[in-house]
């Protein structure tokens, strides 16, 4: 590597730490004040680069200047702004009071939404905004050839760095929003307008990724995907730099734009998963990231989600659950074929989001990567059957044990951290898990996945196959049940209760949450291994983000609190998909719009909804 | 066998005095069920090729449909569908064309492991599947199957057009840049032999793979590990929102000059349409030049196009028209919409296409359809191609040896 | 054998000392009260017999045995049970429901996957329960519960593991005078029959000089005296330091609850 060449990286390092700093500052801020995990960032990004193409070109018409450039971006940057603004204004507020992972999905419901109008309003093809004006050419500093608009990205860096640090040392809202970081509660108690505050971080985090969005496109076009392309980027920056850290997030990009840099020169194919052991490797050294602190929560008196007691199973929930039972056994006398073959994918995924409400609901392990566990069972069973020659049967039953296996090996570092961080990490060895699959060609046929993944023959027919997976995951859920009324079950709430009482009273938390893992892990697998055989072929979808989110969707839309929640809510969203995608083009939009409806009207999700209804009549009997 | 013999003759005599009865009543067809088919395509995440195939299809129906439909008089259907962009979602998709729909045959697929997932589907279901768009060569190589057949030329297949157009210049030493997905390191890994073979002693002294979607993020230090490397060629496999920054940004700095650059499907419109201005000039590509074809047929179609939808065409449309065509002409080839008449009718079937005469080779479920080799410019600051000749798809197809050792 | 030796404990926050050289000793059956103003390191060094805290310095002996650097849970199974300064319960269960945890994790039983844990110790937490005076609250959600009945709740919860030394920081907090002293009183019983060594914090000078075997006095993470009851509060320098508003206020017919400085 040649002088000339390392400075030639460095620079571009710097550029796209730029670049990464300025998007990653507002996700950082956003989650500082109201910690929301705001997926919608990378869609505000998208509109940000949306916008500014889209002005730029009448403006720069008026005046072929760089001042008139400067001013297409601030511009793009506030109405990028105002949309946050709106989005906060509009949904976030009416649910701040809900289970915090409520707004994940709120955000989540956006990004489908966001994406889709952006096609309808800009049309499918990427938009290629103009150059900068002034900035067109490149210099020659030593001896390679660095684009003049790299240089002032390089510049813009810092000089946000400053005027955010101004804004948040110097102003009375960014006073606010440090203390709000740090202690959310104590600024509530001060009585301070929290709603007021919450409007201005949307705003603030809005207008910085729409400006991180806008000075991209004098270098890409604007296209509907570049959303989620930032998204994980930023959310990698913001985890490594901590949670809420400003300054945490410049440290983080600049080490991930050198990182990339050289990275991209010496192992060009690790750029997809350098940044996530990156992550993963930080996490561990540092829980809470380089710069970011420890939730001030771990003596909080405070349900956590508002949990309610769990239950004995009463005669008539067993009444109820035989019922449902009975039905799915002459289900397939009444249905055709194809709503049998619904009916076994709503099966598969009830006992995939059981198990995750056994690990977040009950175990308080909030996962991210939950896909990670359904695509390591798919894959074992497919890589059984395909290259092991293995029987369906010995593959469902390896499937289970891979899927132990590697909760096991990740579990061990996940449950050492807490909150945002454990969810975090989980994400980022759900992505690294990811990018083996995508590139580990030879042995799972990287991101064409493997085919021909076929059930044994006497299970080929679909009434059988329906009734081998209601079997399994009937008893599944049934087992998983009896764990969650069993003494482990209650060790495990009661670590998620109080984690400094249990281990006062001799409990082992790390060691139940392993369990805990490695269990979910298992039946999540097993899952996903039917769920293979369900489909005749797995690909690396199966374990990326968007199904983890499915996942998490399909708990909160059933409801966290209560038990029956994620099979409901693995029925509801299912079905919800298969009736959005015969509807066109727009179907990801009607899917997102839904969600945020189901959050908005019931927050409690559809069994805890129902449960309030019940309640209320009960007592509007009992009062009358 | 009499009984088959016999069987095919009642239904020929069938199809004929349907035939004969609908040509008696004219165009209401509505006696005679329709002929479905199950089309399904990313048409919301990949909007930009999907829906302009879609606008092809439509095109093509209608014109059929206006000329008394298939089989003597049966109106040809599509029920079109989105495949949600993940393998789960399109195989149940799939799933409900054949089984609530009860089409007679799939088409479709854009992205290469949906296509994938759809033609095992096809073949566990034993239903003809006609994959329109993905090009991985899995599909009619390794993971062949007796169901599945693929009109696009492949990614071997384009890779080798632009491998003939490049070899008589000669260069040496080559840099490849491709996304890192299955399609771009096959494009790779095909590239890398089949230029070994035109020019023994080429070498490739540097590969990038920078993750879908994502070249922007490192545009800068990906090309100049590229320039470092000092090739005097480069091969490109970067397309839609990655090939973008990789132009721009490699035309600031001074990567493609005195290079020779061979790019894939850059000359496509759907990619080349936002590059605008910032086109670069002679590099060999692959694409459609659509504005400048002459043929007759060719010319009505873009004309019918532009006409109806007051858009310009993309490869995808063509593709689109082509392949309706394509699917008439098999359903009154087969005489019939079962399975195993249709494939019966398409081993080696020839069909007469805008894009020419068509193959569908049996050995490998290959369709002959050939491609445009040029290289690009830029007209009134966009981007076109220029030089282009139109090179059959039989000439650069995988050789019998190469098939026979990868299906089994 | 001395139950707890404490010795030469040393902590330090950051450069601020919580603890300096502290030592002191725990027989089985006293009750020995730890006093001092806020912030004088009482808690830390409740948290760090406890197992919370690691000492910079210092030894921790139970029965013989080093306790310093093992997990609180280890500790907890080689007999020390505590209730916290701010009351840690199982906030989504019942109050039996969390006696029988603590009871389950004595049994050995919290990994077990299948029998169902509802009716698992049950009649043993309802008779804790019934000791600290909770009969009538054993079914409600500890959410619900006054905060001197989570105290209760707690002083159960640290009996379950049949302790051999009882850490119980501020026991009382919460509760109206009259109870205090029957919890004092229950605590002293339970110490004498079981034989029980009893470490308290407590901001009731009332309750601390009535039932306290011995008082340590902290001041400033450093213990400044101590003694019987009567000999500390003898002291003219504890007087001075800490007493006084004790005293003042006791002259001045106060309920002598305010002992914090």
């Amino acid at each position: 590597m040649s002088l000339s060449f390392m400075i030639a990286q460095f620079l571009n390092g710097l550029a796209s730490a730029s670049s990464l700093f300025i998007v990653a500052s507002g996700l950082t801020i956003v989650f500082g004040v109201t910690r929301i995990v705001n997926f919608a960032h990378g869609s505000l990004y998208m509109l940000g680069a949306y916008f500014a193409v889209t002005l730029m070109q009448p403006l720069l018409d008026l005046s072929r200047s760089f001042p008139m450039f400067l001013l297409g971006l601030l511009v793009a940057a506030a109405l990028t702004g105002l949309v946050g603004l709106c989005i906060e204004v509009v949904l976030l507020r009416r649910v701040y009071r809900a289970p915090e992972l409520l707004q994940l999905l709120i955000t989540f419901g956006l990004v489908l939404v966001i994406e889709d109008l952006v096609v309808r309003i800009w049309g499918p093809l990427e938009l290629l905004g103009p150059r900068a004006p002034g900035l067109r050419g490149a210099i020659t500093i030593a001896g390679s050839q660095v684009p003049s608009y790299d240089l002032f990205l390089i510049a813009m860096g810092p000089l946000v760095f400053g005027l955010v640090w101004l804004v948040l040392h110097r102003t009375r809202f960014g006073i606010l929003v440090r203390a709000a970081t740090q202690d959310r509660d104590m600024v509530a108690a001060l009585g301070v307008n929290q709603s007021l505050l919450f409007t201005g971080a949307l705003f603030l985090g809005g207008a910085l990724a729409g400006f991180g969005g806008a000075l991209q496109i004098p270098r890409a076009a604007a296209s509907p995907q570049m959303d989620i392309a930032i998204l994980t980027d930023a959310f990698v920056v913001t985890v490594i730099g901590g949670m809420g850290s400003v300054p945490g997030a410049a440290l983080a990009a600049l080490i991930i734009g050198q990182l990339n840099a050289f990275g991209i020169a010496l192992l060009p194919k690790s750029t997809l998963v350098l940044v996530f052991v990156l992550m993963a490797g930080v996490l561990i050294v540092r829980p809470y990231g380089l710069l970011g602190r420890p939730e001030p929560l771990s003596l909080r008196v405070a349900v956590p989600e508002g949990f309610t007691r769990l239950m004995p199973p009463t005669p008539a929930l067993w009444l109820m659950c035989g019922l449902v039972v009975a039905a799915l056994v002459v289900l397939p006398l009444l249905a055709d074929a194809y709503s049998q073959k619904i009916a076994i994918e709503v099966l598969i995924f009830a006992l995939a989001a059981f198990a995750l409400a056994f690990l977040i609901g009950n175990g308080g392990v909030v996962s991210f990567g939950h896909a990670a566990y359904f695509g390591i069972g798919a894959y074992a069973a497919g890589l059984a059957v395909k290259r092991l020659g293995f029987g369906m049967e010995a593959a469902l039953l390896l499937a289970p044990l891979a899927g132990a296996a590697g909760a096991a090996v990740f579990g061990v570092f996940v449950v050492r951290l807490q909150g945002i961080y454990l969810a975090m990490l989980t994400l980022a060895v759900a992505q690294i898990v990811y990018a083996v699959a995508v590139q580990w060609i030879e042995v799972t046929g990287g991101d064409n996945g493997i085919v021909g993944v076929w059930p044994a023959r006497w299970a080929e027919g679909r009434v059988t196959y329906y009734y081998l997976t209601l079997g399994v995951s009937v008893t599944g859920i049934f087992v998983l049940h009896r764990m969650l009324h069993a003494p482990f079950g209650y060790a495990l709430r009661a670590a998620r209760d109080s984690a400094v009482r249990a281990d006062a009273i001799g409990l082992d938390v790390g060691r139940l949450r392993l369990l805990a893992f490695m269990i979910a892990g298992a039946a999540t697998a097993l899952a996903g291994g039917l769920y293979a055989f369900s489909k005749g072929s797995i690909d690396p979808t199966l374990l990326a983000i968007p199904q983890s989110v499915d996942f998490l969707a399909m708990l909160l839309i059933g409801g966290i609190q209560q038990i029956g929640g994620a099979l409901a809510g693995a029925a509801a969203l299912h079905l919800l998909r298969v009736w959005a995608l015969p509807l066109g083009d727009m179907w990801r939009m009607v899917l997102g719009l839904t969600i945020i409806a189901i959050v908005l009207v019931s927050p409690q999700g559809i069994v805890g909804g129902v449960a309030q209804l019940v309640q209320r009549q009960r007592r509007a009997r009992t009062s009358s | 066998m009499p009984t088959r013999r016999s069987l095919l003759a009642s239904a020929s005599a069938t199809v004929a005095a349907g035939a004969f009865l609908c040509a008696a009543l004219g165009p209401a067809w509505s006696q005679q069920p329709p002929v479905k088919v199950g089309e399904l395509n990313s048409y919301g995440s990949m909007a930009a090729f999907a829906v302009p195939y879609r606008n092809g299809l439509n095109l093509a129906l209608d014109e059929i449909n206006a000329k008394g439909g298939v089989l003597g008089g049966r109106k040809l259907e599509f029920v079109i569908r989105d495949n949600g962009a993940t393998t789960g979602d399109a195989v149940g998709v799939a799933e409900e064309l054949v089984t609530r729909e009860g089409v007679s045959m799939l088409v479709g697929t854009f992205l290469s492991n949906i296509g994938l997932a759809v033609s095992d589907f096809a073949n566990q279901k034993k239903t003809l599947f006609l994959a329109s768009e993905p090009l991985t060569d899995a599909i009619t190589m390794g993971a062949g199957n007796p169901y599945t057949y693929r009109v696009r030329p492949g990614t071997f297949m384009q890779t080798r057009m632009l491998v003939d157009a490049v070899k008589a210049k000669g260069v040496k030493k080559w840099a490849i840049i491709a996304p890192n997905y299955e399609y771009g390191q096959s494009a790779a890994a095909s590239f890398k032999r089949l230029i070994k073979e035109a020019t023994p002693d080429a070498e490739i002294v540097v590969e990038q793979y920078p993750p879908i979607g994502k070249f922007a993020a490192d545009a800068g230090a990906t090309i100049a590990a590229l320039d470092a490397a000092k090739p005097d060629g480069i091969f490109n496999v970067l397309f839609g929102a990655d090939l973008t920054p990789f132009v721009r940004e490699g035309n600031t700095r001074g990567l493609f000059k005195g290079r020779t650059v061979v790019s894939l499907l850059t000359g496509e419109p759907e990619y080349m349409l936002p590059l605008k201005d910032e086109t670069p000039e002679d590099w060999i590509i692959t694409g459609y030049p659509w504005e400048q074809i002459t043929e007759p047929r060719h010319k009505a179609f873009v004309d019918a196009y532009k006409a109806k939808f007051n858009d310009t065409p993309r490869l995808g449309s063509m593709l689109g028209y082509l392949v309706v065509y394509m699917v008439r002409d098999l359903i009154d080839k087969a005489g019939a919409t079962d399975t195993d008449k249709l494939i019966a009718a398409l081993n080696d079937m020839k069909f007469d296409t805008i894009a020419g005469p068509v193959v569908m080779r049996g050995l490998d479920h290959q369709s002959s359809l050939g491609g445009w080799v040029g290289l690009s410019t830029q007209k009134n600051g966009q981007g076109a191609m220029k030089d282009w000749k139109f090179i059959d798809g039989q000439s650069v197809m995988f050789s019998e040896t190469d098939v026979k050792a990868a299906r089994k | 054998m001395t139950l707890l030796v404490v010795k030469n404990l040393h902590k330090a926050f950051g450069g601020v000392a919580a603890a300096r050289d502290i030592s002191f000793e725990v027989e089985r059956g006293e009750l020995v009260a730890l006093i001092g103003p806020n912030g004088a390191g009482k808690s830390t060094t409740f948290n760090i017999v406890g197992g919370q805290l690691a000492p910079d310095r210092g030894a921790v002996e139970l029965d013989g045995v080093s306790i310093v650097h093992k997990p609180p849970r280890a500790i907890w199974r080689l007999g020390v049970g505590r209730t916290f300064q701010i009351a840690q319960t199982f906030v989504s269960m019942t109050a039996t429901e969390n006696v029988q945890m603590a009871l389950q994790s004595a049994a050995t039983a919290t990994f077990g996957l299948w029998r169902s844990a509802h009716a698992l110790k049950r009649d043993e937490a309802v008779a804790l329960l019934d000791l600290v005076g909770l009969a009538d609250s054993r079914d409600r959600s500890v959410g619900t519960l006054a905060y001197g009945d989570i105290k209760r709740v707690e002083l159960a919860i640290a009996l379950a593991g049949a302790p051999k030394l009882l850490l119980m920081d501020e026991p009382t907090a919460g509760m109206a005078r009259g109870e205090r002293g029957k919890l004092m009183q229950l605590i002293v019983s339970l110490a004498r029959q079981r034989g029980v060594g009893v470490l308290f914090t407590e901001h009731d000078m009332d309750a601390v000089f009535a039932h306290a075997s011995r008082v340590l006095v902290l001041v400033r993470g450093e213990i400044v005296a101590r003694g019987t009851p009567a000999e500390v509060q003898a002291d003219p320098l504890v007087r001075r330091m800490y007493l006084g508003t004790y005293v003042g206020a006791r002259t001045a017919g106060g309920d002598g609850a305010g002992g914090g400085a």
